[in-house]
């Protein structure tokens, strides 16, 4: 069963301009301004004066100008756009007892993934994202959402060496994920969003996914909002078992298929609230403000207007920073005229996407 | 007495300052990637690189020696994506890794690439005695074939028996070589149909006949049905290679039991894809529960190696297992660690 949770009011802005309220939020990653990278190599160069410190400093300054910068797009909760993360599962390894790295592995052509090994039992050693929200937290005037990478892909993700089955290592991986969020919302975090890209490409293992959510959401406090974002893959293959889920919040990307699976959700009922891919992150062309209109209706055929939150199909981080500025800007404006053609009726729910004639 | 034989199942990892060399030298955009046609200068840094991880295999003391297949960007469907016909075009998933190929889109007739045999001829200039040690590499027509997609013959049968004939013609050109390692692991991902299945073992001989070499058609990612071991036992070769570490090898050893296998076999008996490195006592169990399930057969030659590829191992984690398995095969004293 899904978590019976109403927590998503807490999100909506005092000087909301609609009765009606579609939250609108990101993925998470964003793309880093260029001087960033360049900072983390300098660091790495021995020739250089630029110090550890100075890179905090340039990451700090970074996650500043991204989350304002997800403000000014309208955004109604807003990241620091992973400025500080090199890549979803090696953050985390590198934070986590237990792994260790051996060294690039191919993933295809000349691409390659520094694939941690789970060397010994895991274990919780230092705090993974208290600070990075803590400082989010404090610069934003709009409520933060933390994406954490979620322990099935932490566990999927890496060589298991240390326990017997991957479901054991993910089991572990869930209540050190748990421990986390515990951490973060003593901080004063609200809003959580377990990554769980590993799943799109093993579906089959869902009642893992589902096991592992039930230890992340063990003791935490129904007013937190819970998220689980899967990117794309073949959804009917986990639905409709994701309805059991102990997540406020289902995030799917649909946009990159032109939402030919939307339908794979209408029978039998969605049970989480629908967070909604509305642009396409593979794509260097920012949507005009009708076509995510009509994107954002697909969802209205799955959930109420209550129920539906709109996202990115994804992080961002791959396209060119103006695009993807544009395509937050556009998507908030979409949101907007949306809830304010729900209020004036103009939009009817019983029949939210008018078919062809 | 059974000879056992230490050696790899090829496509090893890129030497780490390689992956950087190489990208740098070809771009990172799936256009840049292997053609055939590379410049000299990236032809010079494999050469180089291909010499490292011939002496890698040398020095853990191996009894067959691969040239690494490091220029096998697409893994096993190098040997279509780089010709001429073929269009590489969008990015799949390799089985069911994480990992990513180029579709090699089959547009025109499958005739005489000469791009492997190529590789081969630098490489027997760099190992000792390569009559008596190199092993050729090839995948095998059934997973070429599943790996590929057909834009030109129109026709399964007719597709399938194309590419056993470009294998074919590919394997006549090769320098001389002891072993050839066909790479089946279609064959247990996705086995053949009805009708592809009757055609399994003349598709295997007519690559296989066209060398004088030990030929072993190598299987992995799990146990193969009973109908396509059964089909895959009627090709003329000297070995079928097994996956003892997937879970399911009871299946392969009731195969054998009931079908029966040839006078050799390769038997995947160190992790491909996992970093743990197992120790020799632990391969040479491996193998003597192999050998104590089969009492009816003595082997007269046991290739050993990992059971999948190891280009998913990091390089550190691949060479150790390279020593380990030496050490199992009985080549070189391996200290036991507890």
């Amino acid at each position: 069963m899904s978590r019976p949770a109403d927590n998503r009011a807490q999100f909506r802005p005092e000087d909301h301009p609609n009765d009606s309220f579609l939250l609108t939020t990101v993925v998470g990653s964003y793309p880093k301004p260029k001087w960033l990278n360049r900072a983390d190599d300098l660091v790495d160069d021995p020739d250089s004066k630029f110090s550890e410190e100075n890179l905090k400093e340039a990451h700090d300054d970074a996650a500043r100008v991204i989350t304002h910068e997800h403000e000014r797009c309208g955004l109604d909760t807003v990241v620091d756009g992973e400025v500080r993360r090199n890549e979803m599962v090696e953050y985390f390894a590198e934070r986590i007892d237990g792994y260790e790295f051996n060294g690039p592995v191919k993933v295809w052509g000349h691409n390659y993934f520094d694939k941690p090994s789970v060397s010994a039992e895991v274990a919780y050693d230092e705090p993974w994202l208290v600070d990075e929200f803590e400082f989010t937290n404090n610069v934003a005037s709009k409520p933060v959402k933390v994406p954490i990478t979620g322990p099935y892909t932490l566990g999927n993700w890496a060589f298991n060496e240390a326990y017997d089955t991957e479901e054991e290592l993910v089991y572990e991986l869930a209540d050190l994920v748990n421990i986390e969020i515990e951490r973060l919302v003593d901080a004063g975090a609200q809003y959580i969003q377990i990554d769980e890209p590993a799943l799109a490409t093993t579906p089959d293992d869902h009642a893992i996914v589902g096991e592992a959510l039930d230890r992340i959401v063990s003791g935490i406090d129904e007013d937190v909002r819970i998220g689980l974002h899967v990117c794309y893959g073949d959804y009917s293959r986990i639905y409709p078992e994701l309805n059991d889920y102990p997540v406020d919040e289902v995030d799917l990307e649909l946009c990159n298929g032109n939402y030919e699976q939307i339908d794979v959700f209408s029978e039998p009922e969605f049970v989480p609230d629908l967070a909604l891919g509305v642009v396409d992150v593979h794509t260097a062309e920012v949507e005009p403000v009708d076509e995510i209109k009509e994107n954002i209706k697909q969802g209205l055929k799955i959930v109420p207007p209550e129920r539906l939150t709109i996202s990115p199909d994804c992080g961002v981080k791959l396209l060119p920073r103006d695009v993807a500025y544009g395509k937050m800007e556009n998507m908030v404006e979409a949101t907007r005229q949306v809830e304010a053609e729900l209020d004036s009726g103009e939009i009817d729910l019983e029949e939210p996407v008018p078919t062809a004639d | 007495m059974t000879e056992r034989v230490a050696t790899t199942t090829g496509l090893l990892p890129l030497p780490d300052p390689a992956k950087e060399e190489l990208s740098d030298l070809k771009g990172h955009q799936k256009g840049d990637l292997i053609s055939g046609t590379e410049s000299e200068e990236i032809a010079s840094a494999y050469a180089e690189y291909r010499r490292e991880v011939i002496d890698d295999q040398q020095a853990a003391g191996l009894d067959r020696i691969t040239e690494g297949q490091l220029r096998w960007d697409d893994m096993l469907a190098h040997p279509l994506t780089t010709h001429e016909n073929v269009d590489p075009n969008g990015i799949v998933r390799y089985y069911d890794n994480n990992n990513f190929y180029r579709d090699p889109q089959v547009r025109g007739d499958l005739d005489f690439s000469g791009d492997v045999a190529e590789e081969l001829e630098t490489a027997s200039e760099t190992i000792d005695d390569p009559a008596a040690s190199l092993q050729a590499v090839l995948p095998g027509p059934y997973s070429l074939f599943d790996l590929a997609t057909d834009e030109h013959y129109g026709d399964d049968a007719e597709f399938f028996g194309a590419i056993a004939d470009f294998l074919a013609g590919e394997v006549e050109a090769f320098p001389a070589h002891k072993t050839l390692t066909l790479h089946e692991p279609s064959l247990v991902e996705n086995p053949p149909n009805e009708d592809l299945v009757e055609r399994l073992a003349d598709a295997v001989d007519t690559v296989a006949s066209e060398t004088d070499s030990d030929v072993v058609v190598h299987t992995y990612f799990g146990a193969l049905d009973e109908t396509t071991y059964a089909h895959l036992m009627d090709a003329d070769v000297e070995a079928l290679g097994f996956d003892l570490v997937a879970g399911d090898r009871e299946d392969t050893l009731s195969n054998i039991t009931e079908f029966g296998t040839k006078d050799a076999a390769a038997l995947g008996i160190a992790d491909g894809q996992n970093t743990l490195v197992e120790s020799a006592d632990t391969l040479n169990e491996r193998v003597e529960w192999f050998e104590d399930q089969i009492p009816v057969q003595e082997f007269d030659r046991l290739y050993l190696s990992t059971n999948t590829e190891p280009f998913y191992l990091p390089v550190n984690k691949h060479l150790a297992k390279l020593e380990a398995i030496a050490a199992a095969a009985g080549n070189v004293d391996q200290e036991v660690t507890a």
